[in-house]
């Protein structure tokens, strides 16, 4: 490790008109070395790489204060082309590619390698071919790097989703002067394995000396990859050490400010009657990308039952093939009466109620105020807060107002107001709107998908420990999909794993992390029977 | 600075212009001595005769079909039923309120077989209904000569087919207007007109925020919420598309019994436009809309035209200048307005 950092940030300070959004954050990175930049959502993570990026917002709002030292000297970066200049490249979150062309050509795009023609000689270099060869070549030896095998001729739009976020990666390494890497959230869209194959194909670009600063809301990979941990809360920077002297525990406590309770196994033992709510047999949903083919599986009354799996193998198509959001076939009993799910709406009359996997595709009005949107669902099917008149109804904000205040205390929902529109939330505030929506229904069973997704720790744990209160307090049947298996573990009775389309078995939640594995890879089908049976 | 900017922003540039613009005229019209009592008497109608056509934008805006192009659709409906009610000699206020009646089947019937259509072409609903609003114009120009009306006061002297122009002193000319009417410092108080569209506003809005309503709007907003929470999307827009087309249909007949005459053939063709404009300048988006848009923008442009018409007139005295702001204005909004829910969050 050389003695000169890298990149070195003397106390920045940034304002949005009045509102302080970082306070002296200090830090600094050595070449080779992966700093994590953990923090909750709001904390200022990304107003810091804005700043670092040169981002328009940052000079639109007035600057900021304190000194950028790269490579020794104090820079005043001011677009985004100073930065990639100076050897800094970036890997968002969302993906930044052209789907219909090549990996190779999404590698080397704006930088690729031209040969002279006839017309350029004359027109000027606008008019070089392009060096397929060279490209190619190229392209391949930067996966190569990456230790992935991706044809580098076929085109993005026809790769998996997981192996996108490993051609950005490709990209910018290589760029010849790259020599800090920023990934912000790069593990957000890939499933557990994807993303072990990512932090080891980090691990190699570190190795080659380029500095890497790594944002990500999952501890377990911080704690793998990163050197050293720098933690931001409300723009303060609370802790900066290396992650060999600190532990999980310690960061999301610091993230979040306060204690965490202790992950556990709380459902474990439960031993409930065998009286079964929802029964799910020979169910195939057409659903894009998560289709499943034949899932069978009961629910108990009262049970909070997981749904686990890797993406794309149709874990999330279960509850929305039941509220009729993709076309099914197959029978769902529910209590003890087949269930109309091809028709809209009849899952929520029948006493269901659904938190969609997509928070601001489906499960909110983003226009619309926080009331409107808590209790849109129970206004619709059960026709609560309506004041009823001869020939019409009229929306009732007054008795709505109640329930939605208690709503926003109970859930801790960080807003200015019931009369706040949902768009301007955090994700996980809007997490928690969309939860609230499908309780004021006051449901027998409750779906929830991907309850955690993308939200930042604090309301992870909110919401993890209101569910697992209204199944014990209101008795609500909860049927839960989740990616992370942990957070399926610790508040699930049983989980069923989905693997390529059918169950493939049914595990309780201290069942040793080898079945869980073995049934995600598909190896567990042939004793699967004699599992569901238990 | 930032904050007057927001302020501004939030309001409506172009609102903010046409206010201007208004203002400037009433100044100009006292300057030229144009007499102010009669202006304002003309204002008053105006934005009353082309208050429920601003209407009929509503439910189209909020089932996320966005401006109904194709009012001319309701119009030609409405015409029908004017026609059906003058060939019935069908006079006074009771007329109109008889024609209105008589829209309604023709609307509905329009309404649907239109968002058959509507349904299959997600995504572009406003560039189809425009060619819709066309194609009915030119379809019902064929209609005007072959349907079987025969009152000697509507139909051609000689040869077949109803007239262009047809005044409607002998049954229900500004019957509405005169109805409970007085004039205070000169100024004519329709209120007979004020009162039908204030019911027709206050229905609108109740509207709204009934269930249905909200369905609607839920559909507009996020059609993939609204199948989340069991509602049928294509059926809101279809009931959308029906109630916008009534509200057309009844539309025509007060915006006629208030201008005097009946005007067939070409004449609707264009009539979507103006009241667009006016709902677009009330400060409505293409996918966000409420009654006080309509009113506020009713007025306004409305307002504006009929003061730019004299001002203009005693400026230049030839040629019709008036005429020229007019489409300069109502096509510039729209255009103004399109443009900013392309590059906007949606």
């Amino acid at each position: 490790m050389s003695s000169q950092a890298l990149l070195h940030f003397k106390n920045i300070k940034k304002s949005f008109s009045g509102n302080v959004v970082l306070d002296g954050v200090n830090f600094e990175i050595y070449p080779g070395q992966v700093v994590a930049l953990a923090g909750e959502n709001g904390a200022g993570k990304s107003t810091l790489m804005n700043i670092l990026f040169g981002m328009s917002v940052i000079h639109d709002t007035g600057g900021y204060e304190g000194e950028i030292i790269f490579e020794g000297k104090n820079v005043q970066i001011q677009s985004p082309q100073e930065a990639m200049a100076l050897g800094i490249g970036m890997v968002h979150q969302e993906f930044m590619l052209l789907p219909g062309f090549t990996v190779a050509r999404n590698i080397k795009l704006n930088r690729e390698n031209l040969v002279p023609s006839v017309v350029s000689r004359i027109a000027g270099k606008n008019y070089e071919l392009l060096d397929q060869g060279a490209i190619i070549g190229d392209a391949k030896k930067a996966l190569k790097r990456l230790g992935m095998e991706i044809n580098p001729q076929t085109t993005v739009d026809k790769l998996p989703v997981g192996h996108m976020q490993f051609v950005e990666i490709a990209r910018e390494i290589d760029k010849k002067n790259l020599k800090l890497l920023v990934l912000d959230e790069p593990t957000a869209v890939l499933t557990e394995s994807e993303a072990e194959r990512f932090l080891e194909c980090i691990r190699k670009v570190a190795d080659e000396g380029i500095a890497v600063i790594f944002i990500s809301h999952r501890l377990d990979e911080v704690m793998e990859l990163a050197d050293s941990v720098v933690i931001l809360r409300d723009g303060q920077m609370v802790f900066s050490e290396k992650t060999a002297n600190t532990n999980k525990h310690e960061i999301a406590e610091l993230m979040v400010g306060r204690k965490l309770e202790a992950e556990s196994l709380i459902n474990v033992n439960r031993n409930l009657p065998e009286d079964y709510i929802l029964e799910v047999s020979h169910f195939k949903v057409n659903m894009p990308g998560e289709k499943s083919k034949d899932v069978s599986f009961r629910v108990k009354r009262g049970e909070i039952f997981g749904i686990g799996g890797l993406a794309g193998h149709g874990k999330t198509s279960i509850s929305n093939g039941i509220f009729g959001m993709y076309p099914a076939t197959g029978t769902v009993t529910y209590e003890g009466k087949q269930l109309q799910y091809g028709r809209v709406g009849e899952a929520l009359k029948k006493g269901m109620a659904f938190v969609s996997e997509d928070r601001k595709g489906v499960g909110l009005l983003l226009e619309e105020p926080i009331s409107l949107n808590m209790v849109y669902t129970d206004m619709r099917v059960n026709r609560h807060f309506l004041k009823k008149y001869v020939f019409f109804s009229q929306f009732d904000s007054q008795s709505s107002g109640q329930i939605v205040d208690e709503m926003i205390r109970e859930l801790d929902i960080r807003c200015t107001g019931p009369e706040q529109p949902v768009g301007r939330l955090s994700g996980g505030n809007q997490q928690k709107v969309c939860v609230a929506r499908a309780l004021i229904t006051k449901p027998k069973i409750l779906f929830v998908s991907e309850p955690t997704r993308g939200i930042d720790i604090g309301a992870k744990q909110i919401l993890l420990n209101y569910l697992v209160k209204i199944n014990k307090e209101l008795g609500i049947t909860i049927v839960m999909t989740s990616s992370e298996l942990n957070e399926l573990r610790s508040v699930c009775d049983r989980i069923a794993i989905i693997g390529q389309g059918i169950v493939q078995g049914i595990l309780k939640p201290d069942s040793p992390n080898v079945d869980f594995a073995l049934l995600m890879s598909g190896e567990g089908k042939e004793n699967s029977n004699d599992r569901n049976k238990e | 600075m930032t904050g007057i900017k927001n302020k501004i922003s939030a309001f409506g540039f172009p609102r903010l212009i046409i206010m201007a613009f208004l203002g400037l005229l009433i100044v100009l019209m006292f300057l030229m001595d144009i007499p102010a009592p009669l202006t304002f008497s003309q204002c008053i109608v105006r934005v009353g005769i082309n208050m429920v056509l601003g209407l009929a934008m509503v439910p189209g805006i909020m089932a996320g079909t966005g401006m109904n192009f194709a009012l001319p659709l309701g119009i030609e409906c409405g015409l029908l039923a004017g026609m059906i009610s003058l060939q019935f000699d069908m006079t006074g206020v009771g007329g109109i309120f008889a024609a209105m009646v008589i829209s309604i089947p023709f609307s509905i019937l329009a309404g649907l077989a239109y968002s058959q259509l509507i349904n299959r072409v997600k995504g572009s609903e406003m560039m189809v209904s425009t060619y819709v609003g066309f194609s009915v114009v030119a379809l019902m120009c064929i209609g005007w000569l072959i349907l079987p009306f025969n009152h000697p006061s509507i139909v051609w002297p000689i040869g077949d087919g109803l007239r262009t122009t047809i005044t409607l002193e002998k049954w229900y000319d500004r019957a509405l207007n005169n109805l409970w009417a007085f004039s205070v410092a000169g100024v004519e108080i329709p209120v007979g007109l004020i009162l039908v569209i204030s019911v027709f506003s206050f229905l609108v809005w109740l509207f709204m925020r009934s269930r249905l309503g909200l369905m609607m709007k839920a559909v507009g907003s996020n059609p993939e919420f609204a199948k989340a929470n069991g509602i049928h999307v294509d059926s809101m827009r279809t009931l959308a598309t029906v109630i916008s087309t009534i509200l057309g249909g009844i539309g025509i007949i007060i915006y006629a019994q208030g201008f005097g005459f009946y005007q067939l053939y070409n004449a609707p063709l264009m009539m979507a436009f103006p009241a667009i404009a006016a709902v677009l300048i009330g400060g409505a988006t293409p996918s966000r809309v409420t009654v006080f848009h309509v009113v506020f923008g009713t007025i306004m442009f409305q307002s504006m035209l009929a003061i730019a018409t004299p001002v203009a007139n005693s400026l230049i005295p030839e040629g019709n200048l008036s005429e020229v702001v007019r489409t300069i204005v109502s096509n510039g909004i729209i255009l103004y307005a399109l443009s900013r829910m392309q590059g906007g969050k949606r």
